[in-house]
């Protein structure tokens, strides 16, 4: 069983705010998922590769390095919640003493 | 009925002057305001944009122009990127998101001249099987209105069974052209994985993701396949394969002579409804009369599909969904320094079952755990990969149901994820196995609701595949019937 602290220690690593409502509802559900998943522990899984991807193919190069037009300024930033015109702008990322 | 014209059909008609693009464009405008407030298939109605393309579309067929799609009305599945054109992803996160370029399957048909009508209803970045996870409420069952027409493609699944585009976009990362196909009686081909670039698609599981089209016949699904597929540069994991041929479908006939088509024990349970069964059952021997061979498998490893499925996608999509942070582009809700408007943006714009996968996607790929669940089940996924591989060797094609169960109406599983998630258990392998397979309308149950025969492919066997669906709807007319007539 997921206790609410662990379930508070996922939800810092994945950055999300949980109400404390959500907290106890993730920890029951995903106490029961990861039950289910139980029944991959009882494999013998020692001597099988891991798939990542089920295509063959390695290191796709590109085939050439052609030089092709990017997104303008003003396509990149019209989606953005604030900008000054020019850039992103965000939070500060360390304190003035960092 | 203009609206009811499959792809092939509707060209045709374009071909011989019979309509122009643009009549046939107002037609399906019309249709939609008269029955999307009922059904909610389409998030965005692009009206002008819509009779813009297919102006464009007459003159260059006045030019003399001709290709498959040139002038046809179709809808995009809202997680596919669509240039000028708001792409929500049934998000609140992405509620005003307007892309700056298509993605390349868009960028094909919108080459190719296909009018794109506008942008269909699904479960909040794919995850969910019934549409109900959409931010912008549940798409209802044209056949039913107080059921779910399955997910997470249930915008486009709805909308090609109520006749509002002649065939939609879709994406299939679990089963999700392919399951609300069957709930909805249209026909879904969900592509080997690598055949449709995947570059525009608002990620989700990127080991998984497909794109594919959901169509009204068999005929149109290789049309629209031909259109979108091959190899694109700005996904490195796409592939160059031998091209489907619509026309070679035709020259095959309905002989299905020298095929042998396996069907696996392990995907006809005590669970499924009986009514599924029956229908799959008589598909099958519908399949022999027409020549197939039929030989019973075995598809050992088909009940881990799910516990593999819901460690790896979630896995997956945690990494991907990092990327929705409020900085730019989507929601922002300001906290008190960066992390918490990490947090409470990401808190507040994504919905409960994104949030659900995001944490155990995370947990299985945090300290400690990694080896016991990721890795763990990247492996079980080499055995269910090879479990097909070895069928492949006995038999041409497999055929299986694609859902234990028909539309079940709505709010009967929101409260028990694993419920929910069941409803794929017959679709996960072939989406963990990068394997091709097409729903095709079997039947209806005793509430007139459709069924769903699932034909199964190896890596790339998109043709033949193809080619025994298309020689099923020769024989039967269970694709041409439809709901609210």
């Amino acid at each position: 069983m997921l206790t609410v602290a662990e379930v508070e220690r996922i939800a810092l690593l994945a950055r999300l705010a949980l109400s404390d409502d959500e907290k106890v509802r993730y920890s029951r559900q995903l106490s029961a998922i990861l039950d289910y998943a139980a029944q991959l522990a009882e494999l013998d899984v020692e001597d099988i590769p891991p798939t990542a991807s089920v295509l063959s193919i390695h290191n796709v190069m590109r085939d050439g390095d052609k030089a092709v037009a990017g997104l303008s300024r003003a396509d990149a930033l019209h989606n953005a919640p604030e900008t000054d015109g020019a850039s992103f702008v965000v939070q500060a990322t360390f304190d003035d003493e960092g | 009925m203009l609206t009811s014209l499959t792809v092939r059909a509707a060209r045709w008609h374009l071909r011989r002057r019979e309509v122009s693009s643009v009549e046939l464009t107002r037609a399906f405008l019309e249709r939609i305001q008269a029955l999307n407030p009922r059904l909610n298939a389409y998030l965005t109605v692009a009206d002008e944009e819509a009779l813009a393309m297919a102006r464009q579309a007459d003159e260059r067929m006045m030019q003399g122009e001709d290709t498959p799609l040139l002038g046809v009305p179709i809808a995009i599945k809202d997680v596919l990127s669509t240039r000028g054109m708001r792409t929500t992803a049934g998000s609140k996160i992405l509620a005003d998101y307007v892309p700056s370029w298509d993605a390349t399957a868009v960028a094909r048909l919108r080459a190719q001249g296909a009018v794109f009508l506008g942008k269909l209803n699904c479960d909040e970045f794919a995850m969910g099987s019934s549409t109900e996870n959409s931010a912008f409420g549940v798409t209802r069952n044209p056949w039913d209105e107080s059921r779910v027409p399955g997910g997470s493609s249930g915008g486009s699944a709805a909308a090609v069974a109520a006749d509002l585009c002649c065939a939609a976009l879709g994406t299939d990362t679990g089963g999700s052209i392919r399951q609300p196909a069957a709930l909805c009686g249209v026909t879904g081909l969900k592509n080997s994985y690598g055949r449709v670039s995947r570059y525009g698609l608002i990620a989700f599981a990127s080991s998984l993701d497909t794109v594919g089209a959901l169509t009204k016949d068999v005929y149109d699904a290789a049309i629209m396949l031909r259109a979108m597929e091959g190899r694109d540069p700005c996904d490195s994991t796409s592939v160059a394969a031998e091209p489907v041929d619509a026309e070679a479908l035709d020259a095959r006939g309905a002989s299905l002579d020298g095929l042998t088509v396996g069907v696996p024990r392990e995907y006809f349970t005590d669970g499924m409804q009986p009514d599924v069964e029956r229908s799959v059952r008589i598909a099958i021997a519908q399949l022999q009369a027409l020549g197939a061979r039929i030989r019973e498998i075995s598809l050992p490893r088909t009940h881990l599909g799910l516990p593999v499925y819901y460690i790896i996608a979630p896995a997956e999509a945690s990494a991907n969904l990092a990327r929705f942070d409020g900085v730019k582009y989507g929601l922002r809700v300001q906290g008190g320094d960066l992390i918490a408007t990490y947090m409470q943006t990401r808190g507040a714009g994504f919905g409960a079952e994104v949030k659900r996968r995001i944490m155990l996607g995370t947990y299985a790929l945090s300290a400690g755990y990694y080896d016991a669940y990721y890795i763990r089940a990247q492996k079980v996924r080499t055995l269910i990969k090879r479990d097909f591989e070895q069928a492949f060797e006995q038999v041409d094609v497999i055929a299986a149901p694609v859902s234990p169960t028909t539309a079940f109406p709505i709010g009967a599983k929101t409260d028990d994820p694993i419920q929910m998630y069941l409803a794929d258990v017959f679709t996960l392998p072939v989406s963990l196995a990068g394997i091709c397979a097409i729903s095709v309308p079997c039947g209806f149950d005793s509430d007139g609701l459709p069924i769903g025969l699932q034909l199964i492919g190896p890596a790339f066997g998109e043709q033949r595949v193809l080619e025994v669906a298309h020689a099923y709807q020769q024989t039967t007319d269970f694709h041409l019937k439809k709901p609210l007539s």
